[in-house]
């Protein structure tokens, strides 16, 4: 049965999509995505709290305990004061799974463009966005291809929105090898391990690596960092690829680098893998490295206009 | 692992006391200095021109915070640590020069500065990067700010804190660099992990 409230609910929703449906369901977008940069940036997702925590009961190092409780402490009060975890809030990155079927599907750059604008304002984000030629920050965290947006359309009629700010100093540790093919599997590991060894303790330890094979140079690298949007208590479903990540895991964590670089067993709270087919001739393997604020946060968006939010519980 | 909670102005004798992997927290009174500021203070040395304050006992803290100014007063918002090694060309000079005690950064510094704080007498305390609002958390009042010209991040921020940390010595006066010793270590446990992996 249906009583009269819901009717007048179904004709409202239907004046929204119908009526002035354009302007609303891109509204919404603008609206959700400031959202996800507000939590992303002030709230780390579950899974990577439970693994801080953990590392913290686990570490063995005094003085990398020290770390994790610091950090620990440190995001606790950015939650209660809805104040930025750190000083440097990233680049702002966004990956959408745009429904074929969904509405305003062109509207949503500009609408990702507005939100990082006012997330700029409101929460506030570091405006990190500087001109290559002219050495100018932008301000307002926008500027040519800033924010960056990753495309991909889905069957059904819902937009997903994830946003993806990511900090300056962990970016810096990414490193892409093209490795002999006669190496495989070793080669890769021994990649890795490498490139954990160079990074050291700049990156914020313990960090989250994002682990891309195949495909190509930028295909690698892309696999890598869209690798980092899994929660890290998520082993690949392929368990020869979830294999390769416990593996890689624990031998990481065999290196002593330690929070911060002080020393300690965690220097990686997780390593995610995934992988692209490949050219018989090339073997590319890229790493991405993830501080220990590692921010991300998602939503999907119904055609009538409802918001269900993944990875933060709403307010 | 001992605890240390160490009040403004620090004596040399303090600090000489303080090993390696030691724990401090600072309450009194902090100066932010990055790349300018070390560089202006020290022409103002060699020109023989007084600093805008006596640094003698203070701690000096790499960073560029992000400071609102609201009613005529200054907050800080976020104040977290910047990279260390940046500075590793000054340091020395500078505890020399003004006889700072502490000096607060993350990633730690090289063997010149560390044998200048062997020498001079001053540690080097790691603050935990990224723990942007434990540190403002910390930090009670802005004293003032000079070298505005510099701009925020460069300027030199003077600051009242209240138990600023935990601060891990990294660098001691008896010459020992914890960073150095990791560093050690992990090249030591290299040849492990890759036979564990068996490559």
């Amino acid at each position: 049965m249906i009583d009269a409230k819901a009717i007048r609910v179904i004709v409202f929703n239907c004046y929204l999509l119908y009526g002035r449906g354009v302007l609303v369901i891109k509204n919404i977008i603008e609206n959700v995505a400031v959202e996800l940069l507000r939590q992303a940036v002030t709230k780390l997702p579950p899974d990577v709290k439970e693994a801080l925590q953990r590392a913290h009961r686990e570490e063995e190092s005094e003085v990398g305990k020290t770390q994790l409780e610091a950090i620990l402490n440190n995001v606790e009060l950015a939650e209660k004061t809805s104040t930025p975890m750190c000083q440097d809030t990233g680049v702002i990155i966004f990956y959408v799974k745009a429904g074929a079927q969904a509405k305003d599907l062109d509207k949503i750059k500009e609408a990702i463009i507005n939100a990082t604008r006012r997330a700029t304002k409101e929460v506030p984000l570091r405006p990190n966005s500087v001109g290559i030629f002219t050495r100018k920050n932008t301000g307002d965290n926008t500027g040519r291809y800033i924010p960056y947006i990753n495309w991909d359309v889905i069957s059904g009629d819902t937009i997903e929105l994830t946003a993806f700010p990511k900090g300056g100093g962990s970016e810096n540790i990414c490193q892409l090898g093209m490795i002999r093919p006669g190496d495989g599997l070793n080669g890769l590991k021994k990649f890795v391990v490498d490139t954990m060894l160079k990074a050291g303790g700049k990156a914020c330890p313990p960090n989250i690596l994002g682990v891309g094979v195949g495909g190509g140079a930028d295909i690698a690298m892309k696999i890598a960092k869209a690798a980092l949007l899994r929660p890290i208590n998520q082993p690949n479903p392929d368990p020869k690829v979830a294999k390769l990540e416990k593996e890689l895991y624990e031998a990481l964590n065999m290196t002593g680098i330690g929070p911060m670089g002080l020393g300690g067993k965690f220097t990686v709270l997780g390593v995610n893998v995934d992988y692209a087919n490949r050219h018989p001739a090339s073997y590319p393997v890229a790493v991405a490295g993830q501080c220990w604020a590692a921010r991300r946060a998602s939503a999907r968006i119904h055609l009538d206009g409802t918001v269900e939010y993944l990875t933060h519980k709403v307010r | 692992m001992a605890v240390y909670k160490l009040k403004t102005p620090i004596s040399e004798e303090d600090v000489r006391k303080l090993k390696v992997n030691d724990v401090i927290y600072i309450t009194g009174t902090m100066v932010t200095a990055r790349d300018s500021a070390h560089k202006r203070a020290l022409e103002f040395f060699k020109e023989e021109k007084p600093l805008p304050i006596d640094l003698q006992g203070l701690a000096v803290f790499h960073c560029g915070p992000i400071v609102r100014k609201e009613d005529e007063k200054w907050t800080v918002i976020a104040a977290g640590p910047t990279t260390s090694t940046r500075m590793d060309i000054f340091e020395d000079e500078f505890i020399k020069a003004f006889k700072v005690r502490v000096v607060i950064g993350k990633g730690g510094m090289g063997k010149r500065t560390t044998e200048g704080m062997k020498k001079y007498g001053a540690v080097y305390g790691a603050f935990t990067g990224g723990a942007a609002v434990l540190a403002a958390k910390a930090i009670k009042n802005v004293e003032g700010v000079e070298w505005f010209d510099l701009g925020m991040p460069e300027a030199l921020w003077i600051l009242d804190v209240e138990e600023f940390g935990p601060l891990i010595v990294a660098i001691d006066t008896h010459g020992n660099n914890l960073f150095e010793n990791v560093q050690k270590e992990v090249e030591g446990n290299k040849q492990k992990i890759y036979e564990r992996l068996g490559v």
